[in-house]
């Protein structure tokens, strides 16, 4: 990545509104939200010009070239008083209703069996999603062309389901269920990201929206999806570490992060924050896994979110394989 | 008749220094008991510009840290601490406190032909409120800082290990601060007007200041509940807000931005009531449309109190969305009926480019900028997909930043010849006044694209595809630091060099002008008679600007005819 990385002339001057404002539509709303952004965008610039210009002139064409020059001008009209109140009223009045109507498009969720529900589950500082199989994934796949509706929880505080290519937001609540839709029109991959701020890894709570081509590729994928298939157990022990956002806080490296590393965690003894001490072995592992204020380590917050019901037995076996193996050295 | 009325002294320019406000005591304890409006304005002027220039070094910090993606010079935690600290020192003790308490403190009494506000020890004991709620916030830093947002979100306020409860502590005194100088200047505003200064003959930043202060008064107490509720769940487990108690974080979302909302208001109105001094001022002219400017402030002080909900847009319930939604575009109304007033005043104007007026004209376009991308968020549709992004960040710092900070700046320019008696640099000004717009659009104009494209607020990391618009965005942080660095040492080199300001420098006929530069302790040496604030046939230009503009025969006239009819009232009293 370049120092100032400034678009050269022969791009700029082929480029379109979507490459300076809203990306790619990938979703149904997207043409409309889009539609109404550059409607304001072109009222906008109207009255800004209109500012400017007259701003500009007034300065120049009434410039003081003496102390004590004539002034003049009315100091009310009310024909102008009326004028620009109604037609900004006119203006913000439509905005207001197209802005609505769009709004409820998004805000109503499709009824019917046929749309596909994901539960989706955020917490500091990793998504998952659970899909109506059972299956469980940290990127959220989803079929083209096919209506997804989403149920969203939170574990800990408040974040945001943000998917711009979709022009699509919500927040996701602590104690609340936040329910959002939307159609993808578009097979491909697309940012998900956090947009209400939740501490320190907040920026990097992100994941991938995969579109698959259409419902049945969709389909034959969840049908197959198993992502420990074929894998060693110490290896499909590292998938589960590294896909269910333990890397946010833990490593194996030896350093310590938000989260005591992990190096060592099987057979080393330990002082948690009550006093007490333990030498911390695979049960301590699993306990921490699945309830993790029971016992924390000195000197952390206990700031980790509780996997229970959310990995199975075979994964937390899985992790334990890994982490014996990264402790031996 | 004796020399010693102001309006012949001014007249004179004056030999010798009389004495004045600064130099008539000295001594730290003669500040720090003062109870003299102008004193404490000044206090307040000094302690706000060490708070902003914290906060603003944190921008620095944080703008350079941004300059590339992954980590540069600072860590998440450290970077979150600066954000949230940058944005509550801005707000709580820079913006707030800014225009009001610093330079409305100095300005209003003078504005009325007063002495002093109504209530003076108030008025100092605001002072030690702000210090004390700085002190508080200094306090926080050293005991684990703050990492929540200036926004106090829970539960994550309410989990997090940091100095949730000593911050808050601190900008619950700040409000009392805040509430104590609202009611000062509602009754001075209200009860102190000389004899012959009805409302509609008020100066137009009156208006203002008097509807800031009446939000001051209505909202700071909400603000106060909002965090004494937070500080008890922290401390005694009381569940209003967390689900785990059974509580409900939108609850707080709810109480915080029923105060914050109509806080944005505190800060940009008084910005609003300058802005209308200086166009009127330096255009020569009286305003266009005296009494749409005043209402408009009170619309927008009302307006301002209903539109809350506007920050909840993607959280709280469709029907909600949609009144708030409708609501928020109200403000838009008397917003812009404030522009296109500015604008028609400078029509057939005698328009002068001094310092004040370019910061005034900076204001202009960059408050049309802020208050047009307005409508992008109030539009539901639109504000789904740029909520929480960069796009709101920099349609809040059009606002707050090139709408009230440069306001302020200007209004410093335009008064700083009264309070100090000196004139500053006016090529440096320019200079510096042009600095910072150019500094100000690129550090901001990029953020709307970014927010555009996608680039969520409050990140301490960010994807590639977003490193050009941070890039300039960083760039023009540091044009805008130096452009303000020069505004300061322009203002602090010419209390020793500037040349000697005359009573009134600009040719305003408000009555703070009337009074010597810098003013005698009580102001005025005689009881000053109302008059028309905008009538510009009060002044005529002296000569030369070490002379200024001098009352002219007709406003000597009005002041000898006051003077005959108090004489008058004193021998029927006797």
């Amino acid at each position: 990545m370049g120092l100032l990385n400034i678009p050269s002339l022969p791009s700029m001057s082929a480029l379109q509104p979507q490459d300076i404002w809203m990306p790619e539509q990938a979703s149904t709303f997207a043409e409309n939200v889009d539609w109404l952004f550059y409607g304001i965008l072109y009222i906008c610039i109207f009255f800004f010009v209109l500012v400017t210009a007259l701003t500009v002139y007034f300065v120049v064409k009434y410039r003081r070239k003496s102390p004590m020059q004539e002034t003049g001008g009315p100091t009310h009209n009310w024909f102008l008083e009326i004028t620009w109140c109604a037609i900004p009223l006119a203006i913000v009045g439509w905005m207001w209703f197209e802005g609505f109507r769009g709004f409820m498009e998004m805000r109503s969720s499709p009824k019917g069996a046929d749309a596909l529900r994901v539960i989706v589950n955020a917490q500091k500082w990793s998504w998952d999603f659970t899909y109506p199989n059972g299956a469980m994934t940290q990127d959220l796949h989803v079929p083209a062309n096919h209506k997804v509706v989403l149920s969203l929880n939170s574990l800990d505080v408040l974040h945001s389901f943000y998917v711009n290519t979709f022009r699509t937001k919500m927040d996701v609540v602590p104690g609340r269920i936040n329910e959002i839709w939307f159609e993808p029109t578009m097979a491909g991959e697309f940012t998900l990201q956090c947009a209400e701020y939740c501490g320190d890894e907040h920026s990097r709570m992100r994941s991938k929206v995969i579109v698959h081509e259409d419902k049945a590729a969709f389909d034959t994928w969840l049908e197959s999806y198993d992502p420990y298939k074929g894998l060693e157990p110490i290896a499909a022990g590292k998938l589960v570490f590294e896909s269910k956002g333990c890397t946010q806080c833990h490593n194996v490296t030896g350093t310590n992060q938000i989260g005591p590393t992990l190096k060592g965690v099987i057979g080393r003894e330990r002082e948690f924050a009550d006093g007490t001490k333990m030498v911390t072995d695979a049960n301590y592992v699993r306990e921490s896994v699945l309830d993790s204020k029971a016992k924390v380590v000195k000197g952390f917050d206990p700031v980790m979110p509780n996997y229970k019901g959310r990995i199975s037995d075979k994964e937390i076996g899985f992790l334990i394989e890994y982490l014996t193996e990264v402790s031996k050295n | 008749m004796t020399s010693t009325s102001v309006i012949d002294k001014t007249a004179q320019g004056g030999d010798q220094e009389p004495e004045n406000f600064l130099t008539c005591a000295s001594g730290v304890k003669s500040w720090l008991g003062t109870l003299d409006h102008k004193r404490i304005g000044i206090m307040y002027l000094i302690c706000i510009t060490f708070a902003f220039t914290a906060a603003g070094l944190m921008a620095l910090v944080i703008r350079s840290e941004l300059f590339f993606p992954g980590e540069q010079l600072v860590s998440p935690s450290t970077y979150n601490q600066l954000f949230t600290l940058h944005g509550a020192m801005m707000v709580f003790l820079f913006i707030i406190p800014g225009i009001p308490a610093a330079l409305g403190n100095f300005v209003i009494p003078m504005m009325l032909g007063a002495k002093d506000v109504a209530f003076p020890k108030l008025n100092l004991t605001s002072w030690y409120l702000w210090v004390t709620g700085a002190i508080f916030f200094v306090c926080a830093l050293g005991f684990g800082g703050l990492d929540t947002g200036w926004t106090l979100y829970p539960p994550y306020s309410t989990t997090t290990s940091s100095a949730v409860v000593l911050s808050v502590l601190g900008a619950f005194i700040l409000g009392f601060s805040s509430i104590a100088t609202g009611i000062n200047f509602v009754v001075t505003i209200q009860k102190m007007r000389p004899e012959g200064m009805g409302w509609f003959q008020m100066p137009l930043s009156l208006w203002a200041f008097y509807a800031t202060a009446v939000i001051q008064v209505l909202a700071t107490p909400v603000l106060g509940i909002t965090l004494l509720m937070l500080i008890a769940e922290r401390t005694l487990d009381v569940g209003f807000f967390s689900p785990s108690m059974g509580g409900d974080p939108v609850l707080f979302q709810h109480f915080f931005w029923f105060y914050s909302h109509p806080a944005v208001y505190i800060m940009i109105l008084p910005a609003m009531g300058v802005i209308s001094e200086l166009i009127t001022t330096f255009s020569h002219k009286r305003p266009f449309s005296y009494s749409f400017i005043a209402y408009s402030s009170i619309a927008i002080a009302i307006f301002g109190f209903l539109v809350w909900g506007h920050h909840m847009f993607t959280t709280q319930s469709p029907v909600a969305n949609m009144i708030f939604s409708l609501l928020t575009f109200s403000v838009s109304i008397p917003s812009a009926v404030k522009v296109f007033n500015w604008l028609t005043t400078m029509y057939k104007g005698s328009i002068s480019l001094a310092t004040p007026m370019m910061h005034a004209l900076s204001f202009l376009l960059l408050f049309t900028i802020g208050g047009l991308t307005g409508l992008f968020l109030g539009t539901l549709a639109t504000d789904i997909p740029l909520h929480d992004t960069y796009f709101v960040v920099a349609h809040f710092h059009y606002v707050m930043m090139g709408g009230t900070f440069v306001a302020f700046l200007g209004a410093l320019y335009y008064w700083w010849p009264k309070m100090f008696g000196r004139m500053y640099n006016e090529f440096w000004g320019r200079i510096a006044a042009v600095g910072v717009f150019i500094g100000f659009n690129l550090t901001f104009f990029p953020q709307f694209i970014a927010g555009s494209q996608g680039m969520p607020r409050r990140y301490f990391d960010y994807l590639p595809q977003f490193t050009v618009y941070h890039q300039w965005s960083t760039v023009g942080a540091f044009v805008l630091g130096g452009s303000i660095l020069i505004a300061a040492l322009n203002l602090l080199s010419s209390l020793r060099n500037g040349a000697k300001a005359p009573a009134n420098p600009w040719g305003s006929p408000g009555l703070e002008w009337v009074a010597a530069s810098p003013p005698s302790h009580y102001n005025f040496d005689e009881d000053v008679p109302g008059r028309d604030p905008y009538d510009m046939e009060l002044v005529e230009w002296g000569g030369s600007p070490e002379v200024g503009y001098v009352p002219s025969a007709k406003a000597k006239a009005a002041f000898e005819e006051h003077r005959k009819k108090i004489a008058a009232q004193s021998r029927g009293a006797h």
